[in-house]
C-alpha cells in the first residue's frame, strides 16, 4: 500500500506535465486561438478516433505485421552479426563503417528505392523496418560483449572453458542489459519505419490511411492516428520491460543493494 | 612422508625483450600451503599466469602429479581479489561454474557443490544472487568455485585484500577452519606479510628485476593456527627476517 502510493508520488510530476500539455491544447483550440482546421481540438479528436476505429484497427493489423518481420529480422541479423564482428576483428573494422553510413541515409531517401526493388506489398516495409531495426541490436549486442571484464573470461579459460561456453556463461548473459536497451529503441523505431514506408508508397497500413485523411484535410482523424501510434509504441516499449524482467531476475536484487 | 603436488622447471618469461621472471623453481608438497611474497614488479602476476597456463613461459615447465602441464589451462584454479562471481547466476550456479564448464550436468554440479555450503560457512545462499551476498561471503563462494574445479591444486592472488582489516580478520580465521577440513594444495600470492606467515607452511620471497626466489622460509608453526600467533615473539622474528630481505 505504501508503496503504491510512493510510486504514484515518483509519478507525480509526469501526470502533472502530461495533464498542463492537454489542458493548453484544450484552451488553445475552445479559445479559437488556434483555429481548428490547423489544431483539432482534443475532444474533436477522440470523437475522430471512436468513428473511425474499425478502420484504424485493420489498418493497425497491417502495420504491426511488418513491424514485427521486420524487427524479428532485425534482431536475428543483430545477433549474427554481433556475433561476427565481436568474434573477429578484421570483421568489426570491415563491417562497422559500413554499418553507421547505412544509419545516416535517411529513410525517406531510401523507402522509395525500395519499393521500386520489391513492389507495393509487405516486403519492402518489412525490410526497411529490419534496415533501422537491426542496428541499435547490433551495437548493443556488441558493446554487450566487449564489457566483459577480461579476468572473467581469463578465468573461465583457466577452467578449460572454450570460446562457446565463455559465450554462453559469460558473454551472452552479460550483453543482455545492452541488448534490452538495444530492443527499447528498436522497437519504436520498427512501428516508426514501418508508418514511414508505407506513407511512401502501398496500398494498406496506419501510414496509407495516414496519407489519405491527410489528403482529405481530417486533421482531427490524423491525430487520432497519431495518438493510436504513440499508445502502440509505447505498449510495446513496456512489453520489452515486462521480458527483460522476467528473463533477467537478478537486476531486480542488484537495484536493492545500491 | 609429503607427497609432490606441483613443481616448476627454471621457468623464464620475457615481454617485449625484458626478463620479467627468470629461473622460477618452487615446488607444492600435498596439503601445503605456500606463500609467494614479493615487491611489485617481481612477476607475481606473470608466474600466476604461466602456472594456471593462461600463458605460455619462454623456457621451463610446470608439472602436476608428475605430468607437465606447461601452457595448458584447465588443470589449476585461480581466485583473484575481485571475486569474478556472474551476476546472473545464483550463488550455487557460481559454486558450481568450474564443474559445469568441465561437462558435469547442472544437476550434479549442484548437488555436490551443495555439499560443502555447511562447512562453507554459506547455508541459505544457494538460491541467492552474487549481488545480495557481503563482500566476504562473496569471496567465500569464489573460494568454493576455485576448490571445486581444481584438481587438488588451488592458486589465491591475494584472495582478501580487497576486504576491510576486520573482514580480512573473520576471513582468516575462516580460511584456517576450512583449510583443516577440506584438502588443498595451495599458493598463496600476498604482499602482506603477516598474512603469509600467519597462514603458510613456507614462504617464498620474490626479488624484482627479474623477478627471482631470493628465499625460502619454512614457518615452523603447529596447524591450525590461532590470531594469537601473530603476536607471538616466534611470529614477530619471521616478520623481521622477511622484512630484511624485501628491504
Amino acid at each position: 500500500m505504501k508503496r503504491k502510493l510512493q510510486s504514484i508520488i515518483s509519478s507525480l510530476p509526469t501526470i502533472i506535465a502530461f495533464l498542463i500539455i492537454l489542458i493548453a491544447w484544450h484552451l488553445l483550440t475552445v479559445t479559437e486561438k488556434v483555429p481548428s482546421y490547423m489544431l483539432p481540438s482534443p475532444k474533436s479528436v477522440l470523437e475522430a478516433l471512436y468513428a473511425d476505429i474499425d478502420l484504424i484497427y485493420r489498418h493497425l493489423n497491417i502495420t504491426l505485421q511488418e513491424a514485427f518481420y521486420g524487427l524479428g529480422i532485425g534482431i536475428s541479423l543483430g545477433f549474427i552479426m554481433a556475433l561476427f564482428m565481436d568474434s573477429c576483428n578484421v570483421l568489426y573494422k570491415a563491417i562497422y563503417p559500413v554499418m553507421i553510413i547505412t544509419q545516416t541515409i535517411p529513410t525517406v531517401a531510401i523507402a522509395p528505392i525500395l519499393v521500386l526493388w520489391m513492389g507495393f506489398e509487405m516486403e519492402p516495409k518489412i525490410a526497411l523496418v529490419a534496415l533501422t531495426t537491426f542496428f541499435p541490436i547490433t551495437v548493443g549486442l556488441l558493446d554487450g560483449y566487449r564489457s566483459v571484464d577480461k579476468d572473467q573470461i581469463n578465468l573461465m579459460r583457466s577452467m578449460g572453458a572454450n570460446r562457446w561456453k565463455i559465450f554462453c556463461h559469460v558473454k551472452f548473459p552479460s550483453a543482455l542489459p545492452y541488448f534490452f536497451a538495444g530492443l527499447k529503441i528498436s522497437v519504436s523505431y520498427a512501428v516508426v519505419g514501418a508508418v514511414v514506408s508505407e506513407w511512401l508508397g502501398g496500398f494498406e497500413g496506419l501510414g496509407v490511411y495516414l496519407t489519405r485523411v491527410r489528403k482529405a484535410y481530417a486533421y482531427d482523424r490524423m491525430f487520432a492516428v497519431i495518438i493510436v501510434i504513440v499508445v502502440i509504441s509505447l505498449l510495446l516499449m513496456g512489453l520489452v520491460n515486462i521480458i527483460r524482467k522476467l528473463l533477467m531476475p537478478w537486476e531486480k536484487f542488484a537495484k536493492n543493494n545500491e | 612422508m609429503s607427497i609432490l603436488k606441483l613443481q616448476t622447471k627454471n621457468l623464464i618469461k620475457s615481454f617485449d625483450g625484458k626478463v620479467i621472471i627468470e629461473d622460477i623453481n618452487i615446488q607444492l608438497n600435498k596439503g601445503e600451503i605456500v606463500s609467494l611474497v614479493g615487491v611489485s614488479g617481481s612477476g607475481k602476476t606473470t608466474l600466476f599466469n604461466i602456472l594456471s597456463g593462461l600463458i605460455k613461459p619462454d623456457a621451463g615447465q610446470v608439472f602436476l602429479d608428475g605430468n607437465d602441464i606447461t601452457g595448458n589451462p584447465g588443470k589449476v584454479s585461480y581466485m583473484l581479489q575481485k571475486d569474478l562471481l556472474l551476476p546472473h547466476k545464483k550463488v550455487i550456479d557460481n559454486a558450481s561454474l568450474g564443474l559445469v564448464v568441465k561437462g558435469m550436468s547442472k544437476k550434479e554440479a549442484r548437488a555436490k557443490a551443495g555439499k560443502y555450503f555447511t562447512d562453507f560457512g554459506l547455508d541459505g545462499t544457494q538460491e541467492k544472487y552474487p549481488s545480495q551476498l557481503s563482500g566476504g561471503m562473496r569471496q567465500r563462494v569464489a573460494f568454493l568455485r576455485t576448490y571445486l574445479c581444481a584438481d587438488g591444486v588451488a592458486l589465491l592472488d591475494e584472495p582478501f585484500s580487497a576486504l576491510d582489516t576486520i573482514t580480512k580478520g573473520q576471513m582468516h580465521k575462516w580460511y584456517i577452519d576450512i583449510m583443516s577440513k577440506i584438502e588443498m594444495s595451495t599458493i598463496f600470492i600476498t604482499h602482506d606479510i603477516d598474512e603469509a606467515i600467519l597462514l603458510s607452511d613456507r614462504v617464498y620471497i620474490l626479488g624484482g628485476n627479474p623477478g627471482t626466489i631470493i628465499k625460502e622460509i619454512v614457518i615452523d608453526k603447529e596447524k591450525p593456527r590461532t590470531e594469537q600467533f601473530t603476536l607471538t615473539n616466534e611470529f614477530i622474528e619471521y616478520k623481521k627476517q622477511i622484512k630484511e630481505i624485501l628491504a
